[in-house]
């Protein structure tokens, strides 16, 4: 646009530009009517050669054939359409007629108010703004796009269906060629092996942490008692990581969206998910789909968040689903979480194939099936209070509980519900319950659902549990309730895999810890206790995820006492302590376990590995320490058959690794010894340097101090030769002992 | 004004600590070492020195009065009345007659060790944070705060031989680039060629003393990041130990001729005080977390512990508990057989290390 056309488009619409105050105009943010920037323009030069300039043309086709006569009733009929979706151009509608008998040919082409292009200064910019508003002709740029969107398909009558396209299109359509090119195939590229650190040499497991700005993975070498790095990368992450559920992937937050790394040999990003703010992700247990979540606090505190959840296809990076709604709708239940929902949303039903996942809303469970990212039978499950839901780990079973209503009258609840038949396998109906807990076995065998009741009182509540067993027949329910009824319930962990759980109950600060065995070789069907250890100062349970061993741990305000049980023994194996300790989590294989003091608190940061039986391996000490996770791994292809076949034979492959470990030891021993012997001869030539200066010295002190000898001196270098003797000592004892 | 306070006090040994040093290999120093808790200053310890026999103890602190102690069994010989603030540092002369104090009163008196008389004052306009006397003891060198318009500055004074002879004037003034950061400490480098001195700022800097001009500084790479607390030297001038509050918690060893970093020791809380064994290659870091920072919840959280570390290897050898304060200072008798610290607590704790101490391998 050059000030001449300013100048004749404001003349035609009777604006004096004396009388217009730019200042007073102000643009609308983010909006630049089409105009380029100078410096856009600059770039785009190249580009505009291939506009055709027919952008705001469209072609209406199937319109009827019509006489003369008729011509003019047409032409209103497809402007008073046309009309309603954009501003035609003046004569910008033409409908072609064929000269011999004149009949119109049935098609015509739109003119839309041409798209201005080309300007170059903020004048421009506010003249058109100033037009547009004069004009009222907002949106008027996608006017042409718009109505092609909008009327194609139009069903003028029955037999006149619009097909609407735009004018720039035929160019190309025509340039298709007639005949078919089979498109060529690409040579398969085999991808990169995303497991391969499951096949490290030494069987060693990653882990991941955080630590002030840096993110790094480590292989937990406790040959060499350190962490050997793998890759480190600062600012990885805006917010936190997470790995997969089978450990392929590491996921990153950003403000664009979440990422996942990856990779056979280091860690490179293998896809992208774009989601503005993106603030929790959860992955479905086969990592197939990864959920997205974000909220957005409201500018009025009244009205409730809003949030948007996304589900992602992990290795095509394709958006299969959105949820957009106010927190209220996802707020209901869940443990912790972050404000606006509780976390995770969606839970996904158990075992590899991802084919369900579950979200508890009020009165209703929306459960969705993934192969169409859509509600089972097109309808949610209606269930009154529902409050708690939970899946189990294997099976697509719900397990699900419903609270006492009616101040009584209508018993609490406790049912199995059959996904996607949705019959309901089992219910129990709870009187007096003030609160339940569901715990599912981690494969899916058992279900204990701690139970809190109200005393006759009605002040005061105790816990017991009902104990389903979800494999036998009918599902049988047994109560149990803990020696001491009144016993308050610290903490509750089924075995890993087994058959056994723990209980911590009693009071505070020295609560009692109980094993119980749902299997016992006198009792198969019925649940019986292994034993009481009384009065232990540990507030949270950590079983070993091979089962059989269990950290008592003392956490936060017990300072971070360990307790390393054998369940299958049921002695102490060890007793250490991690001050402060925080975190603590056990290495997929159960070898190893990862104590951690995260940035809670300023104090000892850093983390501490620990073999399964309780010997401190090495510490690392690290400042503002935020997070530590060992990289999962997919479970084992060995049949149980097999894995007790192996632990059977366990000294015949003990012997190769325990030669390996005794030769790395000699090893690091040796590279120590190499090393402390520098560090030593380096130290000594610093004194012999030092020792020679003092002595060139001597003289000007000597007169420093008024020709004062300084005998005492001397004798302090005889100590220090004396000194220097009793370290070469040290190094023959080494030499000697090797 | 021999008023003995003396009392003797088990170190409280540590049975995870204990473990812990012996699974780790390491091995303790103190199993009967017995310290000597030496109760004079009714608030926190400042500074500790030794005079050159190793017989006598200076202990300096917040309340008023510098004080001497007997170095063996820590017999309180006396007191020096005369300031009207916290004491910060001291120092004594070569032939343990004369004290030189600086102090928050804004003043460094002179004293006479054995009557306890004071000599001179020298008036500043801020306090004065840290004395040391020169090679010769005719120089020393005191270093002042920024206070009110005044910057923190390096003064030396010429000591007279007779205290009537004694004035006031400085003989060269040095100022701190920065000069609203405290300089914390000051030392004569070998011959009274140089001053080096370390503060707030992190940079640890070599004067030369006959011109005041800057010969080098430590690189910002290599060096402190955060505040540099302590400074000291060894006993032939030859090479220097710093301490910082920097997030690591370091001290430095340094060449002192060419400020070349030679060691570096990590521990994990602030280093308020260090010192290094005249006798074997041990150095000794004090701090513990701030007084402010203290938390309530357990007294090992604070990690008020002098750690040994080993100069070559840099690996920490051990600790010694006690304090239940922040240790504020620290000094090792020039015999090397015995150290005592001082802490935020107000104790002293005088420790005379077992034969074990003398063996120890690493």
């Amino acid at each position: 646009m050059e000030v001449v056309d300013i100048d004749a488009r404001a003349a035609k619409l009777g604006i004096d530009w004396s009388q217009v105050n730019f200042d007073s105009i102000q643009l609308p943010p983010g909006e630049d009517f089409g105009i380029e920037s100078d410096d856009e323009a600059v770039y785009q030069d190249d580009q505009s050669e291939f506009d055709t300039g027919f952008g705001n043309i469209i072609v209406v086709d199937h319109l009827p054939v019509v006489p003369k006569e008729k011509f003019e009733k047409l032409e209103g009929v497809v402007k008073k359409i046309y009309n309603q979706l954009g501003v035609i151009k003046e004569n910008g509608l033409w409908m072609p007629v064929d000269p011999d008998t004149k009949m119109t040919l049935g098609y015509c082409f739109i003119e839309f108010n041409t798209p201005q292009k080309g300007a170059r200064t903020r004048l421009f910019l506010m003249v058109e703004y100033f037009l547009r508003v004069s004009l009222n002709v907002w949106g008027s740029l996608q006017e042409a796009q718009n109505a092609k969107e909008k009327s194609h398909g139009y069903k003028l009558d029955k037999s006149h269906i619009f097909a609407v396209n735009m004018f720039d299109d035929f160019d190309r359509l025509m340039n298709v060629k007639e005949e078919w090119e089979p498109p060529q195939a690409r040579p398969y590229v085999p991808g990169e092996n995303l497991q391969k650190w499951l096949t490290d040499e030494k069987a060693r497991d990653q882990l991941v942490i955080r630590s002030g700005p840096d993110t790094e993975v480590f292989w937990n070498d406790t040959r060499q008692k350190a962490p050997e790095p793998v890759h480190k990368r600062p600012y990885w992450t805006e917010s936190y990581v997470q790995w997969s559920p089978l450990g392929t992937y590491l996921v990153t937050l950003h403000k664009q969206g979440a990422a996942v790394w990856g990779g056979a040999d280091t860690f490179t990003r293998l896809m992208r998910y774009q989601h503005s703010m993106v603030k929790l992700v959860d992955f479905s247990p086969g990592e197939k789909y990864l959920v997205t979540y974000h909220s957005q606090e409201p500018s009025n505190p009244r009205d409730a968040s809003k949030v948007e959840i996304k589900v992602f296809d992990v290795r095509t990076g394709r958006m299969m689903r959105d949820f957009k709604g106010s927190a209220d709708e996802f707020s209901i239940g869940g443990p912790g979480g972050v404000a606006g929902a509780s976390w995770p949303v969606f839970r996904w039903a158990g075992g590899k194939d991802d084919k369900y996942f579950a979200k508890l809303s009020k009165n209703t469970i929306s459960v969705y099936e993934t192969e169409t990212f859509s509600l089972i039978d097109k309808k949610s499950m209606k269930v009154d209070n529902v409050v708690d839901i939970c899946w189990s780990p294997t099976d697509s079973i719900l397990s699900l509980f419903v609270p006492e209503q009616g101040g009584g009258n209508q018993p609490a609840k406790v049912a199995l519900v059959q996904i996607p038949s949705k019959v309901e396998l089992r219910q129990k109906n709870l009187f007096s319950v003030s609160d339940c807990k569901m715990y599912w076995q981690s494969s899916g065998e058992y279900l204990a659902v701690k139970v809190d009741r109200y005393t006759k009182t009605k002040k005061s509540t105790y816990s017991g549990f009902e104990l389903f067993r979800i494999k036998e027949r009918d599902i049988p329910i047994e109560v149990l309730e803990l020696d001491n009824k009144n016993d308050k319930i610290i903490a509750f962990a089924w075995e890993p895999k087994g058959h056994r759980f723990a209980v911590i109950h009693g009071d505070q600060p020295r609560p009692d810890v109980s094993f119980y065995s749902m299997k016992t070789a006198q009792n198969t069907g019925r649940v019986s206790k292994l034993a009481t250890l009384k009065a232990k100062q540990a507030n949270a349970l950590f079983w070993s995820p091979t089962g059989k061993y269990i950290i008592l741990a003392g956490l936060k305000g017990f300072n971070g006492q360990l307790e390393f049980f054998n369940v299958d023994e049921l002695e102490t194996m060890a007793t250490a302590e991690h001050f402060m300790a925080t975190d603590i989590e056990w290495d997929p294989t159960g070898r190893y376990v990862a104590t951690a003091v995260t940035s809670v608190h300023e104090m000892e940061n850093g983390f501490t590995i620990w073999s399964f039986n309780g010997i401190m391996l090495y510490r690392i000490l690290k400042d503002h320490f935020f997070q530590l996770a060992w990289r999962p791994r997919p479970p084992s292809f060995l049949t149980a058959e097999k894995e007790e076949e192996i632990a059977k034979t366990l000294k015949k492959y003990s012997k190769k690794y325990e030669a390996e470990d005794q030769d790395v030891s000699l090893l690091l021993s040796e590279q120590d010894r190499e090393k402390r012997k520098a560090l030593k001869e380096e130290w000594e030539k610093w004194v012999m340097q030092w020792k020679s200066l003092h002595e060139e010295e001597k003289l000007v002190r000597q007169n420093l101090r008024d020709g004062e000898v300084s005998d005492v001196e001397e004798d302090e270098y005889e100590a220090k030769e004396v000194e220097f003797e009793d370290l070469i000592d040290v190094t023959e004892e080494i030499v000697q002992e090797s | 004004m021999t008023m003995a306070c003396v009392s003797t006090e088990g170190l409280g040994l540590d049975g995870r600590r204990f473990n812990q040093m012996r699974s780790s290999s390491h091995q303790t120093l103190e199993t009967r070492m017995r310290p000597i808790l030496m109760k004079g200053h009714e608030r926190p310890l400042t500074f500790l020195r030794y005079n050159r026999d190793g017989d006598l103890l200076f202990s300096c602190a917040k309340d008023h009065t510098p004080t001497l102690w007997l170095a063996d069994n820590g017999e309180r010989l006396g007191t020096y009345g005369g300031h009207n603030g916290a004491v910060w540092c001291c120092d004594v002369s070569r032939d343990s007659s004369r004290l030189v104090t600086g102090s928050a009163d804004q003043t460094a008196k002179l004293w006479d060790v054995k009557s306890g008389k004071q000599l001179f004052t020298f008036n500043f306009g801020s306090s004065a944070r840290s004395v040391d006397f020169s090679v010769g003891d005719h120089l020393a060198v005191i270093t002042t705060d920024h206070f009110m318009g005044v910057s923190s500055a390096i003064h030396v004074k010429r000591i007279a031989e007779d205290p009537q002879d004694q004035v006031g004037d400085s003989v060269l003034v040095l100022q701190s680039p920065d000069r609203k950061k405290k300089i914390n400490r000051a030392v004569w480098g070998p011959l009274n060629q140089t001053i080096v001195s370390g503060g707030e700022d992190t940079v640890i800097r070599i004067w030369d003393t006959e011109t005041g001009k800057l010969l080098k500084q430590s690189d910002e790479e290599v060096g402190h990041k955060e505040a540099i607390t302590s400074l000291c030297k060894a006993a032939d001038d030859s090479h220097f130990l710093t301490g910082s509050h920097d997030k690591t918690a370091k001290a430095c060893l340094w060449d002192m001729r060419t400020l070349t970093l030679i060691k570096s020791y990590t521990t994990v809380v602030p280093v308020n005080a260090v010192a290094m064994s005249p006798l074997l290659n041990h150095v000794v870091l004090g701090g513990g977390q701030d007084a402010s920072a203290v938390t309530t919840t357990d007294h090992r959280a604070g990690k008020f512990e002098a750690k040994f570390y080993d100069t070559i290897l840099e690996e920490e050898i051990g600790g010694v508990k006690g304090h239940f304060g922040p240790i504020n200072a620290l000094a090792f008798n020039p015999d090397g057989k015995s150290f005592s610290s001082g802490g935020e607590d107000g104790y002293v704790r005088l420790h005379h290390f077992d034969s074990n101490y003398f063996n120890i391998k690493i």
